[in-house]
């Protein structure tokens, strides 16, 4: 089954799309020119934004009214399919929605998902994706088998966005089927734990602190230096887990996927679920007082010892330069 | 109070502290030797276990699938206090995607009888397609709320309070539904001694794919096969120094030449 219809689940607010959906928009296009997004709410506010990536039509299902992504999504998807407009692919993000969405899909379609994509690859009949295993040591293509439409996700910053000045995608309404109880679930009210300065996944520089930092107050330390570098703080899973920060924070396969110029790993050895998570930065620095650590495997410049002795001395440099 | 039943999908995996491997001939993740309960699945195991408490009354039962018969990891479940489990095992199920995973897995709740609540991890540690859990409740026709780090029962309504990317949603929903956990949502408990005794005793119903009426599974079922596993390119390490007290100095001279200070 060649590829020539391809959707991708988008998301974005007041106008603007999120980048991951940039992405995404970005290789569909380059699979085949007829690429539609999904927008599980307001689509035609992002029409232009969707557009400029190369969308040319939006499916719009309209304020879902505190309702979850995912089976209003995935049925409103699943009845345009019954309708006759089939897709060939379609490209989910590895986040909260889009894992609800792909899941609920699959099974109403009975078909099979790959998840945790880093690449795609189209070979006439052959759709092959490719996921990182083993904390990324060892790439694993599958290919689908059987009729489509094919559902893939995939993590963050897999691809570069490029934009294509294309016009306005055109909106089309489409109606979220009656889902009985299994979209009994209501979101109440939307918390939100912004933390100032740069944002984790988008930043230039990440300072992340792990259970080498001792005890919580001394994160104090990972977010002075994050503010006299610019730098966005992050965290390991561990810390995360024990409290110290929140969820937020976090760096790693089931956190945020970083790609910064420069990562500073304070106390972090390097546990597989959290190099998943940063290994592509450019440079890394990391600091950690077992000279066995993981991290130093990947680190462009590795110091043995103790933080709490490196990083005042190095905020005391930094400050001292003004 | 409403007496709470609980199901909670476990998984039992290799050690994470030994590296994972493929099976050469059929590029599967291998799975054989002793298994052990999946961390992620001791938050799901121990939120059962104090709902059901909260509620007063009621059972935790867990199901699991793996293919060579090992139970070893659900004995740690049913040693913090589950009750019973259900084992789908059968070499049939070996390269099951999660779609056959979920179907099956699902059935084994219903061979339970249904319960008020089902949870699961939000995604194994080897495998972490991260699909499964969503996938059961839409077999099952129940709603869900998938990475909850809170959650109580009030008045037959789950009230949950469900990571995003941004903080956190307060979510409400009414019962039968699934749920998946964090880690951390709590803090599990260790098997006491008389846990790890009585845990022998308990039952392990051990069923087939064939048995709960689930088919085609494993290779067969899958909707997709292996194409190619290759290595990938490996990160060069760069210098690892000794801090002399001086080391700091060696971090400043870094970020100069990347032009970032």
């Amino acid at each position: 089954m060649a590829v020539n219809n391809i959707w991708v689940f988008a998301q974005g607010s007041n106008g603007t799309i999120t980048s991951f959906t940039a992405e995404l928009l970005t290789k569909a296009r380059s699979l085949t020119p007829n690429v539609s997004a999904f927008v599980a709410g307001d689509g035609a506010s992002l029409a232009e934004a969707l557009g400029k990536f190369g969308a040319k039509k939006v499916f719009s299902t309209g304020d879902l009214g505190g309702r979850f992504a995912g089976v209003a999504a995935a049925s409103a998807m699943q009845a345009l399919i019954a309708g006759g407009d089939k897709p060939d692919l379609i490209l989910f993000p590895q986040n909260y929605d889009g894992r609800d969405t792909i899941a609920r899909l699959s099974v109403k379609l009975g078909v099979t998902v790959l998840t945790n994509s880093v690449d795609i690859v189209v070979n006439g009949d052959e759709v092959v994706a490719t996921t990182p295993i083993f904390g990324g040591n060892v790439l694993f293509a599958a290919a689908f088998t059987g009729s489509g439409p094919h559902l893939a996700s995939f993590r963050p910053k897999s691809f570069a966005a490029e934009e294509c000045s294309g016009a306005p995608a055109e909106v089309v309404t489409v109606t979220v089927p009656d889902t009985g109880k299994t979209a009994a679930a209501k979101v109440l009210a939307v918390h939100v734990e912004e933390t100032s300065g740069p944002k984790l996944d988008e930043a230039n520089i990440v300072v992340a602190g792990g259970r080498g930092l001792g005890e919580s107050q001394n994160f104090a330390m990972v977010e002075e230096l994050s503010k006299l570098l610019h730098a966005a703080p992050g965290a390991s899973r561990a810390i995360v887990d024990a409290g110290w920060v929140p969820y937020s924070y976090q760096v790693g396969q089931t956190g945020k996927v970083v790609k910064p110029s420069v990562y500073i790993a304070a106390g972090i050895s390097g546990a597989t679920q959290h190099m998943v998570g940063m290994k592509g930065s450019k440079n890394i620095i990391a600091i950690n007082k077992d000279k066995e650590a993981p991290i130093f495997a990947v680190a462009d410049l590795g110091i043995v010892g103790d933080l709490h002795k490196v990083l005042p001395k190095l905020i005391a440099a930094l400050k001292a330069r003004g | 109070m409403k007496v709470m039943n609980i199901v909670v999908c476990v998984k039992q995996i290799p050690d994470p502290a030994t590296p994972g491997s493929l099976d050469p001939s059929t590029n599967a993740l291998k799975r054989d030797g002793k298994l052990i309960l999946d961390d992620s699945d001791a938050y799901g195991v121990e939120m059962a276990l104090q709902l059901v408490t909260a509620a007063g009354g009621g059972e935790v039962s867990i199901v699991s699938m793996a293919p060579n018969g090992e139970t070893s990891g659900m004995r740690t479940a049913l040693a913090m206090g589950a009750i019973r489990g259900v084992l789908v095992s059968d070499p049939a199920l070996a390269g099951s995607d999660a779609l056959t995973t979920a179907k099956v897995l699902a059935a084994a709740v219903q061979k339970l009888g249904m319960p008020d609540l089902v949870i699961a991890a939000t995604e194994s540690t080897d495998g972490y397609t991260g699909t499964v859990p969503e996938q059961i409740a839409e077999v099952l026709g129940l709603p869900s709320v998938t990475f909850a780090k809170k959650v109580k029962v009030d008045g037959g309504v789950l009230k949950i309070d469900r990571q995003t990317e941004a903080g956190y949603d307060e979510v409400e929903c009414p019962l039968p539904a699934l749920v998946s956990v964090t880690a951390g949502v709590v803090e599990p408990r260790y098997p006491s001694f008389k846990g790890i005794m009585d845990a022998k005793k308990k039952e392990i119903v051990t069923v087939t794919a064939t048995d709960l009426g689930v088919s085609p599974v494993g290779w067969s079922g899958a909707g997709q096969k292996v194409s190619s596993v290759t290595q990938a390119e490996a990160r060069q390490a760069g210098q690892v120094i000794e801090d002399d007290g001086e080391a700091f100095n060696k971090i400043v001279a870094f970020l100069e030449t990347l032009k970032v200070i």
